[in-house]
């Protein structure tokens, strides 16, 4: 071009509060984290180790335990949301579409109520129908004869943490419900037309048409899932405490980053090994957005209507 | 007629049980909440599932709460957080979203994707280092604090959704504008907000609910008394009161209660929301 044009301020200033507020409060500091977990305190300054303190945090006896006992924990939290939440989400939103469904509207809006709920409210609405003392559950296991199954989930070691991984899936159903019918509702009608042409009804039009239509939708909801439940801290907190208990049995990233960072009881607040954690969960979280960026999306666009 | 052959009576009838069996799962907790907080401490535990009666009936847990907790000032924290919060994350968010979509501009895409990072990235892995922040700007126990945070998480999604709305806006209508010699910024404010409003309702509704629900931020950013959230300050009287079952259950149903009205009033708009690009 010839002629200058002249500087078009108002991009810039249409521009700038966002980038700024976002650049000073979430991307620095998510930067300054990372150079963090690279330091630690001697006395009142630092001093640079390197990539000592992920040694430590994988090595060390007095952390290692701990953070791989998060680690696998929150992995059987994700595995359990995967498995359970996603095919039941999917499941619903499917029925909620069958033709000419009646209170499709009321169902959808009743499911989804949960999800709308505070962590506190919901930590503590399951721990007292699941206590064993005010008696809920076991009455109404009773009722159906089954007085017996009852055990104090939350307090045993060995059901605590599928009990609070399946709490947070009666939680989050609403998203892959709502998400799945949006994506349900986006399909042609000729295409659903053409299969009822060639007889495909019912079940098999699900399996055969439909479901390979929506995959790109349960992409996103699996990376939902995953970033979701690599980031829990609250339900935890609020149903087990900041111990995870009993025996840290449901201590995952979230809740072990909250203790080693802020200090808890007797144990003393550590800056650096915070960062260390939260450097820990970013490159996890990091590594599954770019297993669904690059490897699982980039397949699925392949129906364009 | 396709469609007739589709729908036979039992598939039905199989549909709604299943559903409704899932809508009284997700509602059930709720219920019981609701109806035991209003019954004596002896009904509470001796017939948890019925609906409290002339003699059973009881405001005792309600009293308490109003007596020991400072709900009414945690609940004007929330708000004020919650409210402010929304402003911003809603007029930053438009402003950055009309300059991605409407202007040409080297780095315009660069830009569009560097706001996008913060959809996927939680912005709680920056806590250590927002707390550093905040401790050295003398921000830590402000609802400030809350807000700058809640802002910078916000951006992201109210960016790229908003910049999808606007590029529906005709640009005849910006030029007629132009040509009547509007500047952009009233270009901005008087012409493209209004037609995108049922765009920034649906982000208003989305950005809303982890903002009010949120417990990580305010338990380490602001925990101090006077700055305290209701999810917080309701997280901890929870704590304090856990065997006083009739003030534990009067509080949860405080806090349940206005989620679930402003859900009823704005569930259409979230559920357009969401389903909307789907139905164009």
């Amino acid at each position: 071009m010839a002629e200058r044009r002249p500087v078009r301020w108002h991009i810039g200033v249409f521009l700038a509060p966002a980038v700024v507020v976002y650049t000073l409060v979430m991307i620095l500091p998510l930067f300054a984290t990372l150079d963090l977990s690279l330091y630690r305190a001697v006395g009142k300054t630092t001093e640079f180790v390197g990539l000592g303190n992920f040694d430590k945090l994988f090595g060390d006896p007095n952390w290692s335990g701990h953070f791989w006992n998060a680690l696998a924990n929150n992995f059987w939290f994700f595995i359990i949301n995967m498995a359970v939440q996603n095919p039941i989400g999917i499941a619903l939103a499917a029925l909620l579409f069958s033709p000419r469904l009646r209170f499709a509207a009321a169902y959808r809006t009743a499911i989804f109520v949960p999800t709308i709920l505070s962590f506190v409210i919901v930590g503590f609405v399951w721990k007292l129908i699941l206590s064993p003392l005010w008696g809920i559950a076991p009455d109404l296991l009773k009722m159906v004869g089954l007085r017996h199954w009852f055990a104090p989930w939350l307090g045993d070691p060995h059901y605590a943490l599928t009990t609070v991984a399946l709490i947070s899936v009666w939680q989050f159903i609403g998203i892959p419900m709502m998400l799945i019918y949006a994506a349900l509702l986006s399909i042609p009608d000729e295409v659903i037309e053409a299969a009822e042409m060639d007889g495909i009804t019912g079940m098999s039009q699900f399996w055969k048409i439909k479901l390979p239509l929506i995959l790109p939708s349960i992409g996103i909801i699996s990376i939902l899932t995953f970033v979701g439940n690599f980031n829990a801290f609250d339900l935890v907190y609020v149903a087990q405490g900041a111990l995870a208990g009993p025996n840290f049995s449901t201590d995952i990233l979230g809740t072990f980053l909250y203790r080693t960072f802020f200090g808890f009881q007797l144990q003393l607040g550590d800056p650096n090994m915070g960062a260390t954690i939260a450097t820990v969960m970013f490159a996890i979280i990091l590594a599954g957005v770019c297993v669904y960026l690059f490897g699982i999306q980039r397949r699925l666009r392949r129906y364009q209507f | 007629m396709a469609n007739r052959a589709r729908t036979s009576l039992p598939r039905t009838a199989a549909a709604h049980a299943i559903l409704l069996t899932y809508t009284v799962i997700a509602l059930f907790p709720v219920f019981v909440i609701v109806i035991n907080a209003l019954k004596t401490r002896r009904a509470i535990f001796g017939h948890p599932l019925q609906l409290p009666g002339p003699e059973t009936f009881s405001l005792v847990g309600f009293q308490t709460v109003l007596q020991q907790g400072d709900f009414p000032l945690y609940f004007w924290n929330s708000l004020v957080v919650t409210v402010v919060s929304l402003v911003f994350v809603l007029l930053f968010g438009a402003m950055a979203a009309f300059a991605l979509s409407e202007y040409r501009f080297r780095g315009n895409t660069l830009t569009g994707l560097y706001l996008a990072l913060g959809i996927m990235i939680p912005i709680r892995l920056g806590t250590v280092a927002i707390l550093q922040l905040m401790v050295a700007t003398g921000l830590v126990n402000t609802l400030f604090a809350l807000i700058l945070v809640y802002t910078a998480q916000g951006i992201p999604l109210a960016v790229f959704i908003l910049a999808e709305f606007m590029k529906t806006v005709s640009d005849d209508l910006k030029n007629a504008g132009r040509i009547d010699g509007l500047s952009e910024y009233r270009i901005f404010f008087r012409l493209v907000i209004p037609l995108v409003r049922p765009a920034m309702a649906t982000v208003a509704v989305f950005s809303m609910i982890p903002i009010w629900n949120d417990l990580w931020f305010p338990l380490i950013l602001a925990p101090a008394e006077s700055v305290k959230t209701v999810t917080l300050g309701a997280q901890i009287f929870l704590g304090q009161f856990v065997t006083d079952w009739n003030a534990v259950l009067a509080s949860l149903s405080l806090a349940i209660i206005p989620v679930l009205v402003l859900y009823l009033i704005f569930s259409r708009q979230l559920i357009r929301g969401i389903t909307s690009g789907a139905v164009k």
